[in-house]
């Protein structure tokens, strides 16, 4: 049986922390690197607020988080049913922001890429954002069970 | 998350411990400004020892920082950032514009 997680919870900056958690302690049974874990859940972290800041433009909304491991390789899908990403190839764009001077930094993307192994981003206006990452964990650890 | 924020001189010195994300930046953010603002501050320095965590939002904080500091003639550093971070730091360009120890 796949190893999948699916969490969902509200589109508040307070919830950014919570999912960082809640995706680490899912994929540290896999028995990942410090730095894999690190770099996994700043990755988490920059899709999660891209759903709140600009996805729900900080209104209500609710975020879905899909984790899956497969032959230690890490998926991971954030979710939203926001405004949508109009031009993405843009919004992939260091340093790209809508938002310049609201102390955002433009790098949300860039990291998540530079992070993951691969980062796809599908989304249409009106009704949502998606966005795939996939990681491969380096060292072999034991098969994850929960009970 | 907390921080502490140290003037001595003018060297205003910002320890951040814990995660720095989205959530959180604002406050610290605030704090560092009201201080620059209040005058006499050459060097910032960011001392990331204590810090475990953080996203593209410490990006933002610093970038922000500099161009403040940049306005008042001054400069900004960052020490002791762990090497995950480090990695985020040089992966966004600040390395040119603030000196990383």
């Amino acid at each position: 049986m796949n190893d999948i997680m699916k969490i969902q919870f509200p589109a508040k900056s307070s919830c950014e922390s919570f999912a960082r958690v809640a995706v680490s302690a899912f994929i540290a049974r896999y028995d990942p690197t410090l730095a894999e874990i690190n770099e996994i859940k700043t990755a988490v972290s920059e899709g999660v607020t891209n759903s709140i800041i600009h996805g729900y433009e900080n209104e209500n909304g609710v975020i879905y988080i899909e984790c899956e491991v497969r032959d230690r390789q890490v998926k991971i899908i954030i979710a939203d049913k926001g405004k949508g990403i109009e031009d993405i190839e843009r919004a992939m764009t260091p340093l790209f922001t809508t938002n310049p001077d609201g102390e955002r930094s433009g790098m949300g993307f860039t990291v998540m890429g530079t992070f993951m192994d691969k980062v796809e981003v599908k989304s249409l206006p009106g009704v949502g954002t998606r966005i795939i990452m996939t990681k491969t964990l380096e060292t072999a650890g034991e098969e994850a069970e929960c009970g | 998350m907390n921080f502490s924020i140290i003037k001595r001189s003018d060297r205003l010195t910002v320890k951040i411990a814990g995660e720095l994300d989205h959530h959180n930046s604002k406050a610290v953010r605030e704090n560092i400004d009201i201080e620059i603002k209040g005058g006499n501050v050459k060097t910032l320095v960011f001392d990331f020892s204590e810090l475990t965590f953080m996203d593209s939002s410490g990006i933002g904080i610093i970038m922000g920082r500099f161009h403040l500091m940049s306005l008042y003639g001054g400069r900004v550093m960052i020490k002791n950032a762990p090497d995950y971070i480090k990695k985020i730091i040089f992966m966004s360009g600040l390395r040119d514009i603030v000196d990383v120890a």
